[in-house]
């Protein structure tokens, strides 16, 4: 865990590829098999040198970008909460207010009420450079961090990372 | 202007396939291609923009080591390099023409605001994003 692996750069290229393919569709249902098939590797192969390449596991990459892209649309535009949750590819809108709070520490709607009234002027950054900066840092799972909140009391939280 | 910044350097993992990508299908010239020895200076320019060079390097010895050069060409497949910016006047327009050249993109065009911007990737990684700024009113 500790160091650096090294790994084959003509592998990370297209292991590139898929994340990528994550950032311009996030709404959609990235299965390893699918972003497998983007990188030409085994499933097997893949979860692991992706978490090697990037850090997180692909699903948690993926989780930030679409917990990224809500709080965009929550700044940023007046569309309603129930139908961001469905433009960011999330299936229940339970599922999306907990997971949302579980990664930033507050609900949708105090999300959306604390930057409107702290509007402030954008700063002289390209605009998709800086959404980017202000990705979610996802260091551990969801369910984890949710543990952890809770003290670690209830190890029965379910294990499948969301979504 | 006789100062300012003259050249900015990336680094790709074949010069022979970074130049022709910046050639061909962005449409740079070549300013300076000299080798000596096992070492390629390779820089390419903007048609528009003469006093600036856009280097294309290989990293390795002699200038970093060879762990610090697989290093280096990890970082550049994995998009890890800093961001670049290449200002056009009509971005749906670059991007038609980028794509159909096979240009690799990672996002198409979109409004921000009054401006459109897309990313694309060089063939070892790098990521650019491509800006039509807002026009001024």
């Amino acid at each position: 865990m500790n160091g650096h692996t090294s790994q084959d750069p003509e592998l990370l290229r297209r292991l590139l590829r898929a994340k990528d393919r994550m950032d311009a569709a996030s709404h959609e249902e990235w299965p390893v098999d699918r972003l497998a098939r983007v990188s030409h590797v085994s499933e097997a192969h893949f979860a692991r040198s992706f978490k090697d390449a990037f850090g997180v596991p692909p699903h948690r990459y993926l989780l930030t970008r679409r917990i990224e892209r809500a709080t965009a649309l929550l700044r940023d535009t007046e569309v309603s909460i129930t139908d961001i949750a469905f433009q960011t590819g999330w299936k229940s809108l339970g599922t999306f207010g907990r997971t949302f709070r579980d990664v930033t520490g507050e609900s949708p709607s105090d999300l959306r009420a604390r930057e409107q009234a702290a509007r402030h002027q954008p700063e002289p950054v390209p605009a998709c450079i800086l959404s980017a900066a202000h990705r979610p840092n996802l260091t551990s799972a969801v369910s984890e961090k949710r543990r952890q909140e809770a003290g670690d009391i209830n190890d029965s939280e379910e294990k499948t990372e969301v979504p | 202007m006789s100062q300012g910044v003259g050249v900015v350097g990336l680094y790709v993992r074949d010069q022979d396939e970074a130049l022709q990508f910046y050639v061909e299908k962005l449409g740079f010239r070549v300013h300076t291609d000299a080798k000596n020895g096992g070492y390629r200076w390779l820089t390419v320019q903007h048609p528009d923009q003469p006093s600036f060079q856009l280097g294309l390097f290989t990293p390795g010895p002699p200038t970093v080591d060879a762990a610090t050069a697989q290093t280096l060409r990890e970082s550049v497949a994995k998009g890890a390099m800093p961001p670049l910016v290449l200002v056009v006047d009509d971005c749906r327009a670059a991007y038609e023409k980028m794509r159909a050249r096979g240009v690799e993109f990672m996002q198409e065009p979109v409004d921000r605001y009054g401006s459109v911007d897309a990313g694309f990737r060089d063939p070892s990684g790098n990521g650019w994003k491509m800006i039509q700024a807002r026009k001024a009113s």
